[in-house]
């Protein structure tokens, strides 16, 4: 984190601020590529000692020798390791991400379709766990050690401790083929699947921008159930943390000051004392959706929903290894994204930052 | 905003949006059949190429063969493409006749021109199955001069040896015959590829059905040809989901949000028997289900220890309650409904002479064995009952389940001790598995052929013998008597213990009517289904 420097009429201050952006800029390109040459050594090692033969997918268990060897080369997998390595990260560079042996096409389109999937689910479910999980946790933190400050642990205990996969299954079987509420797995009905454009990868978006409305509450009816789902996890832990920070917070002495003044409650709870921990309750948020990036596998499995985790993991059991890297490549990009998008926001909320 | 009001705001808006979702029943369209199952294997719909499960079975819908199968006996095969064919005298040289007024759903006749571009094309491309069609002695070099257009409907095709028309027949009624359009390959042609790029995610055929879209990892749609020669199918659309959860797959059939669900395990198909809108059809499979024990282990090359394992095996027990459904007793390597199997059942679980042949064989207090099995229901039980049967004559076996990929890399390279694996032939003829089984050129560690006799460190010089010999000979019963021969020395004399047999339960809705499925992963015939 750096600070601007205020952007004054006069020449100097105005070439010193010039100077911090292109700083800024230049450490967030430098951070962005030293990730991503890590992202893709780590991965690339990885992809090769896992102990499947990415050949045997490519052409079947009972391709004659000659197609064997005739896909062996041209995956590059004759030369030695070091040079399968540069010559990947020189595809990388230029913005090829090569082709996956498991969909046949190049991984940069397979990824550019997966990733909004998740994204999107991502995204609900840290909207409901945020809403949900902030609150609560001031809620229990404010009331501590009372019957609905137990409640609110007891709920996120079981948030965080009850396998997701499990979770969406009973929650599958409740609210979608017993109480029929919701639509089931997959991202949209098969009546409208071909019918929305797919003009951004989000469903849901797409389906409002082309007006169809039976469309869109179809898309938002499949979403909600997994969303809430990742949702109920996230509030989990958002809850426990803030609660934690919360009472922190409370127990200063500004706070009984305030309170000693006769400042109303939610005042002092909202503005002083939350206005206090908002930085770190981002924090916090951020983690949890780039932790819902990547790590909604099993939800994906589950609910059908054709994102990356998914793709990632089929690709690994597939000793496929452009479509691992190139999608933990998408990941990691996005995570130094966020980082920086925290970074911002901090900027917002702390004015010590500014 | 005091803490009550921010709480009573959040709880309104998730009440608000489950309100929003009416129960709906979703049925699907009255003109698609709509199935779950999981599609994670597809990686190609290019004929040439399409050699796994999903694929194989969208292939035989979307292309049309030179030869097919008898949907009322799988084991026959009949006119496709071609009506009619001649075989020479010396039994190398056959002209086939191409139907009349047969049309590519473009709407482009159907010529020998296309038949001769289609085989030579997976020759020249090379591709896994292209072994079906070399092993007639058709190389990229010399298939253009074996396969050729003597007009827009003959079709003649010279072989290099003598081989018993059956095979060279059933080879041609496999995914590799399949008819594709000459034009539109070409036209969609990229460094030379034959067009193999463009037809991989799309369909140039004159089948029942034209691949319309593919999503990776969400679905699949084919939508009917109108032009099929043996009239439109009856539904307009068949539509693959993927669905990799087998309970979510169930869900959605009893649902009504889709009419098949094509992965069920046994516990699911049992929750089903109960609903009375589901019906269940179990579809018998040319799969088996075998023990590869390899030689490379001392002990295990011992055909009294080959013999003793053969006796352990509870059969019945485990082919009973947690096989329902998926696998049933079966003990040679063709499977049953297909030509030249043999359905002869002659080994039963004996402890007492298995115990005896081990302590014969110097092994009276057993040994440690390794066994490979894929990770996935039934495989793991199986395993696990293998385990039991195994430990009761001191044979200690420690089950390493792993992905079915691994667990196949493992066995290619030969160096697993057992392992369970399933083997389905890839065309229809017995020379398919045949050949899996008994051939093995080179036995040494660098061997290129990965056959199964290679990967278990096995040869018998003489099987093989008769095996090549089943190939070459023209008369259909003698050929039949030979493979059971063969079937019965790899019975009680081989690494291979074949125990079960596959069999598919589909779970449909009950107004879904005329499946078929046929023997193989690529016999499946969507035109007639009706709902």
């Amino acid at each position: 984190m750096s600070s601007a420097s205020p952007t004054g009429a006069n020449g100097p201050l105005q070439n010193q601020a010039l100077g911090t952006f292109a700083k800024n800029t230049f450490g967030f390109a430098v951070s962005l590529a030293l990730t991503l040459l890590g992202l893709v050594l780590v991965t690339f090692l990885i992809a090769r000692v896992v102990p499947i033969d990415p050949v045997l997918v490519m052409v079947g268990d009972r391709a004659s020798p000659e197609a064997y060897e005739q896909a062996r080369r041209a995956m590059g997998l004759d030369q030695p390791v070091y040079r399968q390595f540069l010559d990947y990260l020189g595809q990388v560079v230029v913005g090829d991400l090569g082709r996956s042996v498991m969909t046949g096409r190049d991984v940069l389109s397979d990824t550019l379709r997966a990733f909004p999937a998740t994204l999107e689910l991502a995204l609900a479910a840290t909207l409901i766990g945020a809403v949900l999980g902030v609150p609560a946790g001031v809620f229990a933190a404010v009331r501590r050690g009372r019957a609905s400050d137990h409640l609110v642990r007891i709920i996120s205990l079981i948030g965080y401790s009850l396998p997701v996969f499990w979770l969406g299954m009973v929650a599958l079987l409740v609210f979608y083929a017993r109480l029929g509420w919701v639509e089931g797995p997959g991202r949209i009905g098969i009546a409208y699947q071909y019918s929305v454009p797919g003009r951004t990868g989000f469903v849901l978006l797409d389906a409002l921008l082309a007006g169809e409305w039976a469309a869109a509450r179809n898309a938002f009816s499949h979403l909600i159930l997994p969303a809430c789902i990742l949702g109920y996890v996230s509030m989990a832990f958002i809850a426990r943390m803030t609660r934690s920070l919360m009472i922190e917070q409370l127990s200063q002495e500004y706070v009984l000051a305030a309170r000693a003044k006769g400042v109303p409650a939610s005042t002092v709870i909202w503005r002083h004392a939350f206005g206090n921990v908002i930085v770190q309750v981002i924090t916090v948020i951020t983690l949890t959706f780039a932790y819902l990036l990547e790590g909604a596998v099993l939800t994906e499995t589950v609910f059908a929903w054709p994102g990356i985790g998914l793709y990632i993991t089929q690709a690994l059991f597939s000793a496929d290894l452009n479509a691992v890297v190139g999608g933990t490549i998408v990941i990691g990009i996005s995570f130094v994204f966020l980082n920086r998008g925290a970074d911002l926001l901090y900027r917002i909320f702390d004015p010590r930052i500014r | 905003m005091g803490l009550k009001s921010v709480l009573r705001m959040t709880t309104a808006v998730v009440m608000l949006s489950f309100a929003s979702m009416a129960p709906s029943y979703a049925d699907t369209p009255p003109d698609t059949l709509v199935m779950a199952t999981s599609i994670d294997g597809v990686t190609s719909f290019d004929p040439a190429e399409v050699f796994e499960f999903v694929g194989g079975e969208i292939s035989n819908n979307v292309y049309l063969r030179l030869l097919v199968r008898n949907e009322a006996d799988f084991s026959e095969v009949i006119g496709g493409a071609a009506e009619s064919w001649e075989i020479s005298e010396d039994g190398l040289t056959y002209t086939f006749t191409m139907r009349d007024g047969l049309t590519f759903a473009s709407g482009a006749p159907v010529t020998a021109q296309d038949a001769a571009f289609s085989l030579q094309r997976v020759v020249k491309l090379g591709k896994s199955p292209a072994f079906i069609l070399t092993q007639f002695g058709w190389t990229p070099e010399n298939v253009e001069q074996n396969v050729t257009a003597q007009d827009d409907r003959t079709l003649v095709l010279r072989i290099s040896e003598a081989f018993a028309p059956t095979l060279v027949l059933n080879a041609l009624s496999s995914g590799v015959g399949s008819m594709v359009e000459k034009a539109v390959a070409l036209s969609h042609e990229k460094d030379g590829d034959l067009g193999y790029d463009w037809l991989r995610s799309n369909s140039a055929g004159a089948g029942a059905f034209v691949l319309r879209a593919w999503q990776p990892n969400e679905a699949i749609v084919l939508e009917a040809n109108e032009s099929f020669y043996l009239g439109k199918p009856k539904l307009n659309r068949v539509i693959y989901r993927h669905v990799p959860e087998a309970t979510a797959q169930r869900l959605m059939l009893e649902r009504g949000d889709v009419d098949m669900a094509r992965s069920l395990g046994a516990e699911q198909i049992d929750s089903l028997a109960s609903n009375s809108d589901v019906k269940v059809e179990i579809d018998e499979k040319a799969t088996v289900l075998y023990i590869g024990l390899n030689e490379k282990k001392p002990e295990l090359q011992n055909p009294k220890v080959q013999e003793a394992i053969r006796l352990l095996v509870d059969y019945d027990g485990i082919g009973g309650t947690m096989l329902r459904h998926q696998y049933r007793v079966h003990q040679s390597v063709l499977a049953k409904g297909g030509f030249a199997a043999l359905e002869e059942l002659p080994y039963k679980q004996d402890l007492e002479k298995a115990k005896a042949l081990l302590a014969e064989a110097g092994y009276p207090d057993g040994f440690n064995l390794e066994l490979d099995v894929f990770a996935g229901a039934p495989y793991r039980d199986i395993g696990e009952a293998l385990q039991a049967n195994f430990a009761q004559a001191g044979i200690k076996v420690s089950v390493v389940a792993s992905d079915r990929r691994q667990v196949l890399t493992k066995y290619r390279a030969r160096n697993h001790q057992a392992v369970l694996m399933v083997w389905s032939p890839d065309y229809g003829d017995p020379h398919s598995t045949m050949d899996f089984f008994l051939s093995n050129p080179d036995n040494s560690d660098a061997g290129t052929a990965k056959t199964a006799a290679w990967r278990n460190s096995w040869f018998d010089p003489e099987l093989k013998e008769l095996a090549d010999k089943a190939i070459h000979e023209s008369d259909t019963e003698k050929r039949k008597a030979i493979y059971a021969d063969i079937q019965r020395s790899l019975q009680t004399d081989s690494p291979f213990v074949v125990m079960f047999q596959q069999t598919e339960p589909v779970a449909m809705r009950s107004n879904v009517e005329n499946w078929v499925s046929g023997p193989a992963f690529d016999t499946y015939v969507f035109r007639g289904i009706t709902k």
